[in-house]
């Protein structure tokens, strides 16, 4: 077996023996890929193109579903009311998840802690949902009697159409602060303690230590916290579907609950995939976006 | 990045040895009152789960039930009659709690075990072996990852609908266990550190790719494949929006649909509190035993997905 001098372009043995391994490993995956991922997303975007409810056969109508899109009060009201669940839910998860994360950093290594501190996201959105409709109940839960013990007065919370939105982005913080939390805490965990002494050493204060040195080296973890949850926040629908199923008066019909009724409720799949390809686009561009902004590539420890 | 201070020395900082200053005793209340917040609506499954339906109005606020009973648990794993589990106010639904759990456990188990062993060996390939079109193949992999579920899930649920997979398991797992990004680009990372020497004596010695790849890499690898493992074990546990569409029927009915569609058959007005709260808390249960037993790497495994 000599090693036959090969030319240049032509795979000597073991090079093709080498491809044909790599290929062979790659091939489930690859068939992964195309058939859920690659043609599903060409799929998705011919399917917006047309008019479909699945009994007939699907009709080419251009860019008509865009169009209606655009003049539907509805979509834009999802949009609207996805983009202020992001907002309503994202700052508050950050800083009490950065909270959690510093306490515990500071405090205390217990298993038992982080363990409880996690709990929450390690239940499904089903489960949480279901516990939250209980203690927010507007007769008999928990937190209405705690509020009316301190002589306030019932609420609706999941009830209520100018609170609904904002009961499911407190239940959703309720879930997500402990997994922020410990995504920061990894990331707390790797910045050097000699800066502390140093700053300690100067005289900075815990506070000026924490936005000086805390803060500024987060920021890888800070951008990845923000890309994954606000895209996350602006698919909510699980907790949603169990609690308020889009009302009272469509006040949490957030743009994912409203393509998925559009789809499996009024069979337009032609409409609800033109929502869909308009939401990836703004995903994509938000995504995009705070990358740029916080310079996610860059490491400050280097 | 941490070689320039020792460890020793680390962990002599001056805020480390004094205990009591006003600021910890402030931290720790916040982190104590936010652990009480964490456990306080599980506490009241539990409670809740335990009383009467009848105690409900005047016992709402209590912290124990006065009258504990296991009627509750009972009635909602079917070992009940309807007409018994009505005159204890329920609506007569139940949950075939072991069968779900049954369709859970398979659902989790196959895409755990398809997902990690396709995701090690194509990251394997990407990592170490020179073919054509690999850099292409894993920028698109990883591409996928940007792609939202909203986008996919019409088509999808389509192909599932026209290959007759509606209702099955092979219909559940199907987008799921063969491919998915991020456990292809985690696990390739990992194999990218590990020193190529240990390949390259192998290889002088004459052993093949796939040698090496499942008598090298992979024993050196069981920590990141475990990590991968749980996080897509914990994933997969929860999903409900897939297995909800594509498997309504009963006797496919995970988990979180199964608690679902429980909710939904209990009367809006009245909902039968007691009942949805047993099932919440046996439905609670396979995490907090997930916990108990392999607490610190499912903690590790979290902070690993996000932070490295």
């Amino acid at each position: 077996m000599t090693p036959a001098p090969s030319a240049p372009h032509a795979l000597s043995p073991t090079r093709r023996s080498e491809t044909i391994t790599a290929w062979a490993l790659v091939l489930p995956a690859f068939i992964g890929f195309v058939v859920f991922y690659a043609l599903p997303t060409l799929r998705a975007i011919e399917i917006s193109f047309t008019d479909w409810n699945l009994l007939r056969a699907p009709k080419f109508v251009g860019l008509d579903n865009y169009a209606t899109m655009l003049e539907d009060g509805k979509f834009w009201q999802g949009m609207k009311l996805s983009a202020y669940y992001v907002v309503l839910n994202i700052p508050l998860q950050v800083v009490l998840g950065l909270f959690l994360a510093v306490s515990m950093d500071r405090l205390t290594k217990s298993l038992f802690v982080k363990s409880i501190v996690l709990l929450p996201y390690l239940l499904s959105n089903v489960l949480v949902a279901m516990m939250w409709l209980w203690m927010l109940d507007p007769l008999l839960g928990l937190v209405n009697s705690l509020i009316e013990g301190v002589g306030f007065e019932r609420q609706p919370f999941f009830g209520g159409v100018d609170q609904a939105l904002l009961t499911v982005a407190a239940v959703n913080i309720w879930r997500h602060m402990g997994l922020v939390a410990m995504l920061f805490l990894a990331g707390l965990q790797n910045i050097p303690r000699n800066l502390y002494e140093a700053a300690a050493l100067e005289g900075a204060s815990e506070w000026q230590m924490f936005w000086r040195i805390t803060l500024p080296l987060l920021r890888p973890v800070m951008v990845f916290v923000l890309v994954t949850s606000v895209t996350g926040s602006f698919q909510i629908f699980d907790t949603i579907a169990v609690t308020t199923n889009g009302g009272p008066l469509d006040s949490t019909r957030v743009i994912v609950h409203y393509i998925v009724q559009n789809a499996f409720s009024f069979y337009k799949m032609g409409y609800a995939s033109a929502m869909s390809m308009t939401l990836c686009v703004v995903m994509m561009i938000y995504t995009v976006f705070q990358m740029r902004v916080m310079k996610a590539s860059e490491n400050d420890l280097a | 990045m941490n070689t320039i201070v020792s460890p020793a020395v680390a962990d002599a900082t001056p805020h480390r040895i004094r205990i009591f200053t006003p600021g910890r005793i402030a931290a720790w209340v916040a982190l104590a009152t936010m652990l009480v917040i964490t456990l306080a609506p599980l506490w009241m499954v539990v409670k809740t789960a335990l009383m009467q339906s009848a105690n409900l109005y005047t016992e709402s606020a209590q912290i124990l039930p006065s009258e504990p009973t296991l009627a509750n648990f009972k009635r909602v794993l079917g070992f009940m009659t309807a007409d018994e589990s009505r005159a204890l106010g329920g609506s007569g639904a139940e949950i075939n709690f072991l069968r779900a759990l049954g369709n859970s456990l398979l659902f989790t188990a196959i895409i755990v075990v398809t997902q990690v062993s396709f995701a090690a060996m194509a990251a394997y390939a990407f990592a170490r072996l020179r073919f054509p079109g690999r850099n292409v193949l894993f920028a698109l992999f990883v591409g996928s990852m940007m792609v939202p579920g909203v986008v996919t899930f019409i088509p999808n649920f389509i192909l599932i609908k026209d290959l007759g997979l509606l209702n099955t398991m092979v219909g559940m797992v199907a987008p799921f266990c063969l491919m998915q990004g991020f456990s292809v680009f985690f696990l390739r990372q990992f194999f990218l550190s590990i020193p190529r020497d240990l390949e390259e004596a192998a290889l002088l010695d004459g052993a093949s790719y796939t040698y090496i790849f499942t008598h090298v890499v992979l024993p050196l690898s069981i920590t990141p494949l475990a990590t991968i493992a749980m996080l897509t074990g914990i994933n997969m546990w929860n999903e409900f929006f897939w297995p909800f569409l594509v498997a309504k029927d009963e006797a496919q009915q995970v988990l979180p649909v199964a608690l679902q569609s429980f909710k939904s058959q209990t009367a809006q007005g009245q909902p039968d509190w007691t009942g949805l709260m047993a099932a919440t808390a046996i439905t609670v249960m396979p995490t907090i035993l997930l916990l108990v037993v392999l607490g610190r790497r499912v903690v590790e495994s979290v902070q690993f997905s996000g932070g490295k």
